[in-house]
């Protein structure tokens, strides 16, 4: 089992390169839709959350995952709609 | 026909596209033409992680997600088109909470769900996500209560602070490892949580109005380490590759800040930064060495430089945000592009209270977006500029900044913007700005300082120029 553990610091460090990487060349101009659209990709937790509102196993488990959706799909859908709204904004006369 | 949704290696390989188009998507927001698009990717990068996670038959009950997905969504589409552009910085500190919240719930459920069956390395990470999950949730709120002025936005400092945070963060640490021991401890797991959501508030109160840049850009970031660690909670690699890429993001950003204010992510977190050595803010215009005096001028002193002037350039501070001015800001650069002026707009990447957000505001009052400026780009041209107009714009112009190596902000780079041959400031009164220091601009003989409100002073000087 170790072996998917250590794949999966494999990925985070490499991912973060990339991150590094894309992000240095975002303009000034939009760091704010950069950060709100970032903001939205960090609702992803939901895909965990969609699974522990899911299974069923008891209450206490069922509220924090729908805690968890509510979380998350506010944060995704939100933030999706708002950099959407605001990259929008930004034209060349 | 075998359904290939149940299949992990088909999960995976989708999760897998997803993280790519994810990836593209950032890619497309290195310019303002692409990146509609690809926020637009990213979007359905994020419907197809969750569509197929969804699908994967390991659902049972579809009932409460739609439950969640309702609300959260109606809140999400209500607040996204409510809100105004000067609220951006409190919007997004909110919505870092949320996304810290999400991951520390997953970690508590997972948690619960099997606390026997866990293994020291996912009893770790689930207490990882759970730490800075809530730290971020607690540290945003605090952030968003300052930003929209529902708690005072200068720092709190008491005594004893930094020893309490450290008591706390060692308290945090030292139940989280007896969890991962022993997983049976509900209540010191429940300790981790309480302890981390103390500490967000703890370590964001003593953080001032004007350093709000930083600390959402450093939260933004949290926001995605915490995403990384509950990808690793769940074994899901498009998890810990976005996780990775906010949580790049979110520092790439809170260097930048730190950067455009010369001073250390440290110094920003535990400076406390706007008082003075007794604690208190300091407040009330210092005694000017020389006898120099602020000279207040008038519209019509103003209206008649402009005339005689061949360019123009704009210095947005959040003065400009505060009285929700950017829309009369455009109104003038239009009167003053009419009248043949060259007109330009110089940005301070620490202008405002975050990254970029003069920018927004700016674009939404329908200014063209080549003609924003970042401060690398256009320190050269205020020498050759007739006016420089400051609205709500202070440490960033503080020639102090370059001249004075006694000031607090001496080394900071900022906008050349006394080089130009007048300064206009516009300023609602003669208070500092954030950091409480003098600004030697404002005395200065080819300055003019415009006093009042200046949404009011800007409509006044459209009027005027649109008059004759």
């Amino acid at each position: 089992m170790v072996s998917v553990y250590l794949m999966g610091f494999y990925v985070l460090v490499l991912a973060m390169f990339v991150g590094f990487e894309i992000i240095s060349k975002v303009p000034p101009m939009l760091h704010t839709p950069l950060m709100s659209g970032t903001n939205a990709i960090s609702g992803i937790s939901l895909v965990g959350a969609v699974v522990a509102a899911g299974k069923g196993e008891g209450a206490l488990a069922i509220g924090l995952g729908v805690a968890a959706v509510i979380c998350g799909t506010v944060n995704v859908v939100g933030g999706y709609l708002v950099t959407n709204r605001m990259l929008r904004m930004f034209r060349r006369k | 026909m075998r359904n290939f949704l149940l299949d992990p290696t088909y999960q995976d390989a989708v999760y897998l596209f997803a993280a790519v188009l994810f990836i593209v998507g950032i890619r497309m927001l290195t310019s303002p033409e692409t990146a509609p698009r690809g926020n637009f990717l990213s979007a359905l990068a994020m419907l197809l992680a969750v569509g197929i996670t969804l699908a994967s038959g390991r659902i049972a009950d579809f009932r409460w997600i739609a439950l969640g997905v309702a609300v959260g969504a109606a809140i999400g589409i209500l607040a996204s088109q409510l809100v105004k552009m000067t609220a951006m910085p409190q919007m997004v500190a909110l919505y870092n909470g949320l996304g810290g919240a999400a991951s520390a719930l997953v970690a508590v459920s997972e948690f619960l769900r099997q606390p026997g069956a866990l293994d020291y390395f996912l009893t770790t990470v689930i207490m990882l996500s759970l730490f800075v999950g809530a730290v971020t949730l607690t540290g945003s709120l605090v952030a968003f209560a300052k930003l929209q002025e529902l708690i005072s936005g200068k720092p709190v400092a008491f005594p004893l602070q930094h020893p309490l945070n450290l008591v706390f963060l060692v308290a945090a640490v030292i139940c989280g490892v007896l969890v991962v021991l022993d997983a049976e401890q509900l209540r010191l797991f429940a300790a981790v949580a309480a302890l981390a959501l103390v500490l967000g508030v703890l370590v964001v109160i003593p953080i001032g109005g004007a350093d709000m840049p930083v600390v959402i850009a450093l939260l933004n970031s949290y926001s995605g380490v915490a995403v990384s660690f509950t990808g690793f909670v769940l074994t899901n690699n498009v998890l810990i590759i976005t996780g990775a890429l906010v949580g790049a993001s979110g520092l790439f950003l809170t260097n930048e800040m730190c950067k455009a204010m010369n001073r250390s992510i440290w110094n920003v977190l535990f400076g406390g930064f706007g008082l003075t050595e007794s604690g208190a803010p300091a407040a009330g215009v210092a005694e000017i060495p020389g006898g120099g005096a602020v000279k207040p001028y008038t519209i019509e002193d103003a209206v008649t430089v402009l005339e005689n002037s061949d360019s123009v350039i704009f210095v947005p501070g959040y003065g400009m945000a505060a009285a929700r001015a950017q829309h009369q800001v455009r109104e003038l650069g239009d009167a003053l592009e009419q009248r043949g002026l060259d007109v330009k707009y110089a940005i301070h990447p620490v202008a405002g209270r975050m990254p970029g957000h003069m920018n927004v505001l700016l674009a939404e009052a329908n200014v063209s977006y080549d003609l924003l400026k970042d401060m690398d780009e256009i320190n050269k041209d205020f020498k050759m500029t007739d006016v420089a107009l400051v609205i709500g714009a202070n440490d960033v112009v503080n020639p102090a900044a370059h001249e004075d190596a006694s000031s607090p902000i001496y080394g900071m780079p900022v906008l050349n913007a006394e080089q130009a041959r007048t300064v206009m400031v516009l300023k609602r009164s003669m208070n500092p700005g954030f950091a409480g220091i003098e600004n030697m601009l404002f005395y200065r003989d080819n300055t003019m300082m415009l006093f009042g409100d200046a949404r009011s002073t800007l409509s006044k000087l459209v009027d005027s120029l649109s008059q004759d």
